[in-house]
C-alpha cells in the first residue's frame, strides 16, 4: 500500500501554512520529512493521518493494506498520548478493544507487541511509574499490535534525553529493519533522518513547500558500518546548508511573533 | 612557588566556616496526631470554661451538655426521625441533580448545540440561591417532600453540570486524536477515553455538591418541615434549647465529615493513577 500527498495546502485562519506538497511513500519505504521549525512538518503529517482536513489537496491511499493489518495508517506521538488510567498492558490493548478479535487473541497480539519492545515485565505498571524511553516504547507497542503498513511518526524522540533517543533510534532501525513496514518520519533531528528514511522530504520554512528530495544512498544495515559514517555526515551538511538561512530566518519571525 | 606556598599556608590558617543552611521552611507536613490534640484542647478548655461557669451554658452549653443531648435524642429514637428524614431529602436530591448534571455536563461537553444553548442557560440560572425557588417549587409541587427535595436537585444539578463539562473539556485532545487514530468509535471513545479522564473533576464536584445539598437541605427544613435537622435546629433555637440545637449542629458536622471521607475514598480507589 502506498501513500500519496496529493497537493496538499493548508492554512490556519490567515497563516498559510502548507503550500502545494505532493509526494509518495511506497510500501515499505521510510520517508524522513525535515524543515526549519514552524514549517508545518507536523501538520502534514496529522493531514496524512487523516486527523486533520486539508484547506486544499489530500492524503491518498493506492493498493491494499497488508491483510492482517487492523490499522494500515498508525500514529506514533511525540508527546507518546498514554492513557495515564491505564497500565501498559490495556495502553496496547486499547485500540483492539472496537475489533471483532477475541479476548484470547488480542491477549495474543498484546504479548507480541510487548515482547518485540521489551516491555513484557512492565505490562502491570501505569505510565507515571515508566521512564519517558520506556513510555515511548509503550506508543510503539500499542502501534505495532494493529500491525500497520506505514507508521506514521511524529516527532518520536524529541521529548527524550539523548542517551535514551539513541537506544530508541537503535529499535526504530531493527523494527523497520525486513522493509515490511513502511514509515513516515517526521523529525527536526538531520541525524535521526540520515539514520533511519530511504528518502528525506526537505521542506522550506512556513509556508512549507517541498524543497528537495535526498535519496539517502545507501542501506539501512550498511549505515551503521564505521566506514558510513562520513558519507552520512556529508549528506546531513548538505540537508543542513538547504535548511540553514530559512532555519534563521524562522527563529527570527518565531521571536517578533 | 615560594610566594605561592605561603599564601596557601596564610589561606589555610583562615577560619574554616560552614555554608549557612537556608533551604528550611515552605514543605508544611501536617503530624499525625496535632488536629486531634488541637481539638481535644479546645473542647476540654470550653467544658472547663462551662464547668466554672465562666460561661452561661444558656448560650453556649459545655461540650457534656451537648454529648448527653445527642445521646438522649438518640435513646428516645428522635434523631433518627430527623436525621433519615434529612437523609432522604439529601439521597434523593442528590441523586437526581447528579444523574442531570453528568447527562447534561457530557452533553455540553461533546455537542456543539447543547454547548451553546446550555451554557447560556447554565450561566443564567448558576447564580440563584436555590432556595429562594422553594416558594415557586411549593406552588407547583405540594408541600410534601417534593419541594425539598427539588431544590436540592437543582442545587446540585447545576454544580454537577459545571464541573462535568469543564472536566470533559480538560481531557486532552491529543488522548481523543490518538483513539481516533485507531478509529476507535464515538461511543468507545466517549467510555475509555473522556469518561476516565473527566473522573477527576466530577469527583471533586462532588465534594462541592455535597455540601451544597447539606446546605439546601437544612435550609429548605426550615423553611417548612416537621422531621429533618434543619426543622429540628430551627425548633430547638425557638425554645432556647441550645444543647439541643447544638446536637444537631455537631450531626451536620459529623454528616459532612463523612461524606468527605466516602468521596476521598472514591478518589483514592478509582483515582490511584495519578
Amino acid at each position: 500500500m502506498d501513500l500519496i500527498g496529493s497537493h496538499i495546502t493548508h492554512r490556519f485562519g490567515d497563516l498559510a501554512v502548507l503550500d502545494d506538497v505532493s509526494f509518495t511513500v511506497s510500501a515499505g519505504e521510510v520517508v524522513a520529512i525535515v524543515g526549519p521549525s514552524g514549517c508545518g512538518k507536523s501538520t502534514l503529517l496529522s493531514i496524512l493521518g487523516g486527523l486533520l482536513q486539508p484547506t486544499s489537496g489530500a492524503p491518498e491511499l493506492r493498493g491494499s493494506p497488508p491483510a492482517d493489518s487492523l490499522n494500515p495508517l498508525t500514529f506514533v506521538f511525540q508527546d507518546f498520548a498514554l492513557l495515564p488510567w491505564a497500565t501498559v498492558e490495556e495502553n496496547v490493548e486499547f485500540p483492539l478493544l472496537h475489533t471483532q478479535l477475541s479476548a484470547a487473541q488480542r491477549r495474543a497480539l498484546v504479548d507480541d507487541a510487548l515482547r518485540r519492545t521489551g516491555l513484557t515485565d512492565f505490562r502491570k505498571t501505569y505510565p507515571k511509574q515508566l521512564s519517558g524511553g520506556m513510555r515511548q516504547r509503550v506508543g510503539i507497542s500499542r502501534a505495532l499490535v494493529v500491525k500497520p503498513a506505514i507508521l506514521l511518526m511524529d516527532e518520536p524522540l524529541s521529548a527524550l534525553d539523548s542517551q535514551t533517543r539513541e537506544l530508541l533510534m537503535e529499535d526504530f532501525v531493527r523494527l523497520l529493519a525486513d522493509g515490511g513496514m513502511g514509515a513516515v518520519y517526521v523529525t527536526h533531528n538531520l541525524e535521526e533522518a540520515a539514520r533511519l528514511a530511504d528518502r528525506i522530504v526537505v521542506l522550506s520554512r512556513r509556508p512549507g513547500r517541498i524543497r528537495e528530495v535526498v535519496t539517502v544512498p545507501m542501506t539501512r544495515a550498511a549505515r551503521s558500518e564505521a566506514a558510513s559514517r562520513e558519507k552520512l555526515l556529508a549528506l546531513q551538511n548538505q540537508i543542513w546548508s538547504l535548511i540553514r538561512n530559512e532555519a534563521i530566518d524562522a527563529e527570527r519571525e518565531v521571536q517578533h511573533a | 612557588m615560594l610566594d605561592r606556598a605561603a599564601t596557601e599556608a596564610a589561606a589555610k590558617n583562615e577560619a574554616i566556616r560552614p555554608v549557612r543552611f537556608r533551604g528550611a521552611g515552605f514543605v508544611p507536613a501536617s503530624s499525625r496526631f496535632g488536629g486531634w490534640i488541637a481539638l481535644a484542647l479546645v473542647i476540654a478548655i470550653w467544658q472547663a470554661a462551662g464547668s466554672i461557669g465562666l460561661v452561661n451554658p444558656l448560650f453556649l452549653p459545655p461540650p457534656s451538655a451537648i454529648a448527653r443531648a445527642i445521646y438522649q435524642l438518640a435513646i428516645s429514637g428522635a434523631l433518627w426521625q430527623h436525621v433519615s428524614a434529612s437523609l432522604l431529602r439529601i439521597g434523593v436530591g442528590w441523586l437526581l441533580g447528579t444523574a442531570a448534571g453528568i447527562a447534561v455536563g457530557f452533553a455540553i461537553g461533546l455537542s456543539r448545540l447543547a454547548r451553546s444553548v446550555g451554557i447560556t442557560f447554565i450561566s443564567a440560572l448558576f447564580p440563584i440561591p436555590k432556595i429562594a425557588l422553594l416558594p415557586l417549587l411549593i406552588l407547583w409541587l405540594g408541600i410534601g417532600e417534593e419541594p425539598k427535595i427539588a431544590t436540592i436537585a437543582l442545587g446540585v444539578f447545576f454544580s454537577t453540570a459545571i464541573s462535568v463539562y469543564s472536566g470533559v473539556d480538560a481531557v486532552p485532545r491529543n488522548l481523543i486524536r490518538m483513539a481516533q487514530s485507531f478509529n476507535v468509535p464515538f461511543a468507545t471513545i466517549v467510555r475509555k477515553v473522556i469518561w476516565p479522564g473527566a473522573l477527576p473533576a466530577i469527583l471533586a464536584g462532588f465534594r462541592i455538591t455535597a455540601s451544597v445539598a447539606l446546605l439546601l437541605v437544612v435550609s429548605a427544613e426550615m423553611i417548612g418541615a416537621q422531621y429533618g435537622i434543619g426543622a429540628f435546629v430551627l425548633q430547638a433555637g425557638n425554645l432556647m434549647q441550645t444543647d439541643q440545637l447544638l446536637a444537631g449542629v455537631v450531626i451536620l458536622s459529623v454528616f459532612g465529615l463523612a461524606v468527605g471521607k466516602v468521596i476521598g475514598w472514591l478518589e483514592t480507589r478509582l483515582l490511584h493513577w495519578r
